[in-house]
């Protein structure tokens, strides 16, 4: 079921295209109630390809998926027994430690330590898996490597600043959302940028390589050179800086943090162009986990020392206002 | 005396019938007997002079037929060639003629191989002194620029895995390696030319340098402030200095390498032009000799007996100052050349390597490359196939150094000690690896960075030692190529000087019989 999040940002012309991808969305939607992970594998529409006559009508926000994952349970499943029984007693985490205030290392801070955000919600979960806030290896990943790195088994999940959509869910399962953020655009405060619109039109756009942001810039570019991509989305704010490019687009959260390194640049727009939600991404039909990690994110969303508290310590400052976490919504 | 000549002469009836056209000839030869030693060798080339006033003249009528002027000059050529082979024929039929021949060949053989034994000697020790000189040192600055760069890389990674403020030493590295590198770098661009592979390297380098520490300041202001973006202008800098600076002073260093090989090219090659003709000279004073003998009976001609000496002793000098000098330059080719830049590539891979696995720990996997369909973190990749590169005592670049040592301890000993200190970083480098796999990377940090027990103590080892064994390669080098060009010192002005004198023995020898027909 779905529960109403005030989605009134417009998706745009996002949607023009995108019928495939609507319509395996809301096959996905009809299969709630087949047993998950029953062929292990495969995409959402080649599991429910017997039951295409059945599908509900598209619904445009489908896109989404943020509301694909499964209900939380804290039973421990045959992944999580694998992860326990391991030579290296630690959750293996792929996260960023590029992006400031989600997962990033202090150089003034002894013993190189990441911390952020992300970071925090990724001890959360070691904690509840192994009573330990630091049984955790952290991987740094960059953008383009988080569906691989997943996939190939180098971590046991991602808690790096990841969007659920369904282009992904194909690859990897997401647990539920656990950040309500969008894209925008990035431009020194003396720009004539105005935001996503025509005024990016013959001006130099930089993404982070297999982000949701070079996604959008390829359906819609506005006229703009889009053909930097970096490593990590603050790569792109060091080409800015140096001139290499006029702006970057990214995710509102991220861009606040590379508007928070530099005073010099802001972020265009009133509100961003996208909406989505950040989940944690696992491997494909590791179900225990995906169950596991949303009752963490659950208990995480209520408790006051959780969600809230790390908001306030890492993000409030760089975005500004005030946020509370966005409601789970699971498959059924 | 002469009765002695002419019975030989009779014995060479062709000869003797010719003995009429002898008074013209003899007529002449009062007027040169004066100054018997200059003007012997200038008589065969004085009469193809005067004919050709006469000639045209004679046969201008034909040379209008033909009413081209054009045609003129090439028919007034040839027939003052044609009148100049008449007169030389004319003279040989007479045995002063003959011997006025023989005298300007003799001299001529001898001024000749005199004139290329110099001209070929002081070419190649002009190569010999640029390979000591010029080639080699430039070679070295090269390594050097390319080391210096590679240090710095490191020296600036380094610096920012130890935080916020980095340590005084490493900063103050960094910029020792920066000055050095631009100071190099100056010297390079004025021996560089303009138009050869170098100087476009220089010039990039030249343009990208400042490029280069300018990204590094900023990665370190921005490290100050506890930003990552700092990392990031970090990984950018390390990109340029990876992709865009180190290839163009490997460049250089390969174009200053060939410039070093193409200088012993020009040294090395024995003079085998001069070699020949000094056979030929020495070949025709002995046939004089020889003829002399057999229509004079005597044995000895001074005159051509010493310049038989001079071109014996240039022959001589020439062979064997060649030889010493090819041997000695041969040596400095195979004991230091060779030897440096195997130790050259060596330092810079265990530089590079020693970047490569700080960055391992600054990027922390941020970012990958495909290894057999496997992504792995781009510099541990790059680690292992560096450190795979230096080897050990028997395999790879040190092994290589080690072989090229060929049991010289003052060689051997710095790169063995060298390659003791990479088994026990690579040892070292596994435990740090581990440390991080498993989620210590502060432990990874201290067995990197680490003041004790650290795979820096180890680099710094590999790093002095291989210092030490390129300071003395360079003194082989040097003593070798010094000795080298030491042979042929003074060999082209000797070659000139006997030269003169040999052929002024050869005029004065044939002068001398020349003299009896008077």
């Amino acid at each position: 079921m779905r529960t109403p999040r005030g989605r009134s940002w417009p998706s745009g012309g996002r949607l023009a295209g995108l019928g495939a991808l609507g319509l395996t969305a809301a096959l996905a939607a009809t299969l709630v109630a087949l047993p998950p992970g029953d062929d292990g594998g495969g995409t959402g529409a080649a599991r429910g390809g017997d039951t295409v006559p059945v599908a509900a009508p598209a619904r445009a926000e489908a896109d989404n998926c943020d509301d694909q994952s499964l209900p939380p349970s804290d039973e421990d499943g045959p992944t999580i027994e694998e992860i326990k029984n391991r030579k290296v007693k630690k959750l293996v985490v792929g996260v960023d430690q590029n992006s400031f205030r989600w997962g990033y290392r202090d150089p003034n801070k002894k013993g190189g330590q990441l911390e952020g955000f992300d970071i925090d919600l990724a001890r959360k979960i070691a904690e509840e898996i192994f009573d330990d806030r630091d049984a955790v290896v952290f991987r740094a990943i960059p953008t383009n490597e988080r569906i691989p790195a997943i996939k190939d088994g180098r971590v046991d999940m991602v808690v790096r600043t990841m969007t659920v959509n369904c282009e992904r869910l194909k690859d990897v399962d997401f647990s539920s959302g656990y950040f309500k953020t969008g894209q925008q655009v990035l431009a020194p405060r003396k720009s004539d940028i105005t935001g996503y619109n025509g005024s990016l039109k013959g001006k130099k756009v930089c993404s982070a390589a297999g982000s949701i942001a070079e996604d959008e810039l390829k359906k819609q570019s506005y006229g703009a050179d889009i053909s930097t991509t970096v490593p990590n989305q603050l790569d792109c704010l060091v080409r800015l800086q140096l001139g290499e490019v006029d702006a970057v687009v990214t995710d509102s959260a991220l861009a606040a943090g590379q508007a928070a390194q530099d005073p010099a640049v802001e972020l265009k727009g009133e509100k961003p162009f996208t909406t989505e939600y950040y989940g944690v991404a696992m491997k494909k039909g590791a179900d225990d986990l995906v169950r596991r990690v949303n009752k963490v994110l659950a208990d995480y969303r209520a408790d006051k020392d959780g969600w809230k508290k790390s908001y306030d310590e890492w993000l409030r400052g760089p975005i500004g206002e005030n946020a509370s976490p966005p409601k789970a919504d699971y498959r059924d | 005396m002469t009765k002695g000549e002419v019975e030989v002469e009779v014995s060479h009836p062709p000869n003797g019938s010719a003995v009429p056209p002898d008074p013209p000839a003899r007529a002449g030869t009062p007027g040169q007997a004066g100054v018997p030693g200059p003007s012997a060798p200038t008589p065969p080339a004085a009469p193809p002079q005067p004919p050709p006033g006469v000639p045209p003249a004679r046969r201008s009528p034909t040379a209008q037929a033909a009413a081209q002027p054009a045609a003129q000059p090439a028919a007034k050529r040839r027939t003052a060639w044609a009148e100049g082979t008449d007169r030389l024929r004319a003279a040989a039929t007479t045995e002063p003629g003959r011997l006025r021949i023989i005298g300007a060949v003799l001299a001529a053989l001898v001024i000749g191989f005199g004139a290329v034994t110099t001209w070929q000697m002081t070419d190649r020790s002009a190569a010999a002194h640029d390979v000591l000189y010029r080639s080699q040192p430039l070679s070295d600055d090269a390594a050097a620029i390319y080391r210096s760069l590679a240090d710095a890389n490191t020296a600036a990674s380094s610096g920012f895995l130890a935080g916020g403020q980095e340590p005084a030493a490493v900063r103050d590295r960094y910029e020792r390696d920066i000055e050095r590198a631009s100071e190099k770098l100056a010297k390079a661009a004025s021996n560089a030319g303009s138009t050869s592979s170098s100087a476009a390297a220089v010039g990039k380098l030249n343009e990208l340098l400042p490029e280069y520490t300018g990204l590094i300041e900023r990665a370190r202001a921005n490290n100050r402030q506890g930003l990552p973006l700092g990392g990031a202008y970090l990984r950018y800098a390390n990109d340029k200095m990876q992709t865009q600076m180190l290839p163009a002073a490997e460049k250089l260093y390969k174009a200053e390498n060939a410039r070093l090989s193409s200088d012993y090219a020009k040294a090395e090659p024995y003079p085998w032009f001069a070699i020949a003709l000094g056979v030929a000279a020495l070949a025709a004073l002995a046939w004089t000799q020889r003829r002399n003998y057999r229509r004079t009976n005597r044995v000895f001609n001074p005159g051509l007996l010493a310049a038989t000496a001079a071109g014996t002793v240039v022959l001589l000098w020439l062979v064997i100052g060649h030889t010493f000098a090819r041997s000695g330059l041969n040596e400095s080719y195979d004991d230091g050349v060779r030897s440096l830049n195997v130790l050259n590539d060596a330092r810079i891979g265990s530089l590079k390597a020693r970047g490569n696995e700080n960055l391992t720990l600054v990027s922390r996997g941020a970012e990958t490359t495909e290894v057999k369909g496997e992504s792995k973190d781009k510099f541990d990749v790059s680690y292992r196939a560096l450190m795979k590169r230096l080897g050990d005592k028997d395999s790879g670049l040190l092994g290589e150094a080690v072989a090229l040592a060929d049991g010289d301890p003052g060689g051997e000993n710095p790169v063995l000690d060298a390659a003791e200190n990479v088994g026990v970083w690579k040892e070292r480098h596994e435990v740090a690896r581990e440390s991080d796999d498993s989620g210590d990377y502060q432990g990874a940090l201290n067995k990197v960075i680490g003041a004790k027990g650290a795979t820096g103590e180890c680099f710094d080892n590999v790093d002095a030692a291989l210092d030490r064994a390129l300071a003395h390669e360079r003194r082989e080098f040097e003593q070798a190529a010094e000795d080298g060009r030491g042979a042929m010192r003074g060999l082209p002005v000797g070659a000139a000087v006997l030269a003169v004198l040999g052929a002024g023995g050869a005029v004065l020898g044939i002068g001398r019989r020349l003299s009896e027909y008077r």
